[in-house]
């Protein structure tokens, strides 16, 4: 099933006139996916007819919702913001005064296109507690498709528009072609590997800091549980876990205390857990 | 919180100044670097941010941005570069010039929002 002409035509316009985003001829196969699950929800046989259905109508909040849908989907860079503020004003200075090793592991447990492993290094080289050490990162996913796209670190424009300071982009990025590429300094720093969290994970020794953000929201309870349980094996005692803002362990797994970072909030083993080696 | 958008495109403006007024903010507009200075003269106070094209008519962003910068009672006034202008060269022009940020066109209403909170000028400054 594709979108026809007339469809994708009325879609293309719309988006321009509301964003300025030109969808271009060859990205059919992009309307389309996006708007399958609108033209369910409103009990469409497909998306022409949905899409038949909106031009007739013309409702402002069907119109936005079609514009959503097509826009807003790239990860943002530094997602959030406030995890990594916490990272680089308190999370990072915290350990820094306790491994004697200069040398910090942290694992990115659903990286997708990659910018959060990336920010978390660019975090780390933005923190001058951290000169000179060494940050082993493991960025894991379940596609290895997403895994492929990390390891080259190619994004387009859209992408780095999204999160990404000026000042960041031109120190750590080159052009490639109409994209721009993260610096080799920064792509030879990670490790890109797959993973499937609700699988027994395979050997990867323990990490100082873990972030799973959004991600457990996808999974049901006795899921979250075990993967949470599972983490907290391969963490230090004193390790830190960031969890998505909409995401928490109360009543998941209350082996783990919340503690304020800055304006987030990061989670830590309870004490009294006292299952977990530094 | 007001907010000069320099653009010749009309079109341009108003994409720019709906996602402004949802983030809270007045919005003032002009169409070339030149109308956009004669905006700020007539002003009792500078605005907070100003969204400026690279090239238009009369006055270009940059030589805008420029002349902005020359300025001392119009310091506190947050320049964005919002432009097609997209090599690294002139990412970094337009940033030792005295932008502040850049924002590369076409972009999304996530997009300038999240520019918006890393200049710390969204109302609620806890991410988008």
């Amino acid at each position: 099933m594709t979108i026809s002409p007339q469809a994708f035509t009325f879609v293309r316009e719309l988006v321009r006139a509301e964003s300025a985003i030109v969808l271009e001829t060859g990205k059919e196969y992009l309307v389309e996916s996006r708007l399958v699950p609108l033209a369910r929800a409103g009990g469409h046989a497909d998306v022409d007819a949905y899409v038949a259905d909106l031009s007739k109508r013309r409702t402002p909040a069907a119109m936005k919702q079609v514009v959503e849908a097509l826009t807003t989907n790239e990860t943002s860079w530094f997602r959030d913001s406030d995890p990594f503020t916490a990272l680089r004003q308190t999370v990072f200075p915290a350990l820094a005064k306790t491994r004697s090793n200069r040398t910090l592991r942290i694992w990115a447990g659903a990286c997708s296109s990659g910018q959060e492993p990336y920010s978390i290094i660019m975090t780390a080289l933005d923190t001058p507690e951290l000169a000179g050490w060494k940050i082993e990162l493991v960025a894991t996913d379940l596609s290895e498709e997403m895994l492929d796209r990390s390891r080259k670190g190619e994004y387009s424009q859209l992408e780095v528009n999204r999160g990404l300071p000026a000042t960041t982009l031109v120190r750590h990025f080159e052009r490639a072609g109409l994209n721009w590429r993260i610096n080799q300094s920064i792509r030879e720093r990670v490790e890109f590997r797959q993973l499937n969290l609700t699988r027994p994970f395979p050997p990867m020794g323990r990490f100082d800091i873990v972030f799973l953000r959004n991600v457990l929201i996808y999974f049901d309870l006795p899921t979250k549980r075990d993967v949470l349980k599972r983490v907290r094996q391969v963490m230090t005692s004193d390790a830190h876990l960031f969890l998505g803002a909409a995401e928490m362990t109360m009543g998941v797994d209350d082996a783990w205390e919340r503690v304020p970072a800055g304006r987030s909030s990061v989670y830590r083993i309870r004490e009294e857990q006292g299952t977990c080696v530094h | 919180m007001r907010a000069l958008i320099v653009d010749d495109s009309r079109a341009m403006r108003r994409i720019v100044g709906r996602i402004l007024e949802g983030a809270g903010f007045e919005v003032l507009e002009a169409g070339d670097g030149q109308e956009a200075l004669d905006v700020l003269e007539g002003l009792d106070s500078p605005p907070e941010l100003s969204c400026v094209d690279w090239n238009m008519p009369v006055m270009d962003g940059f030589t805008f941005i420029t002349e902005v910068r020359k300025r001392p009672e119009w310091r506190s006034i947050t320049l964005m570069m919002v432009t097609t202008e997209s090599e690294m060269d002139q990412i970094v022009r337009a940033l030792a010039a005295g932008a502040h940020e850049y924002l590369i066109k076409p972009f999304t209403g996530e997009a300038m929002l999240e520019k918006l909170d890393l200049l710390g000028l969204l109302p609620t400054t806890t991410g988008v």
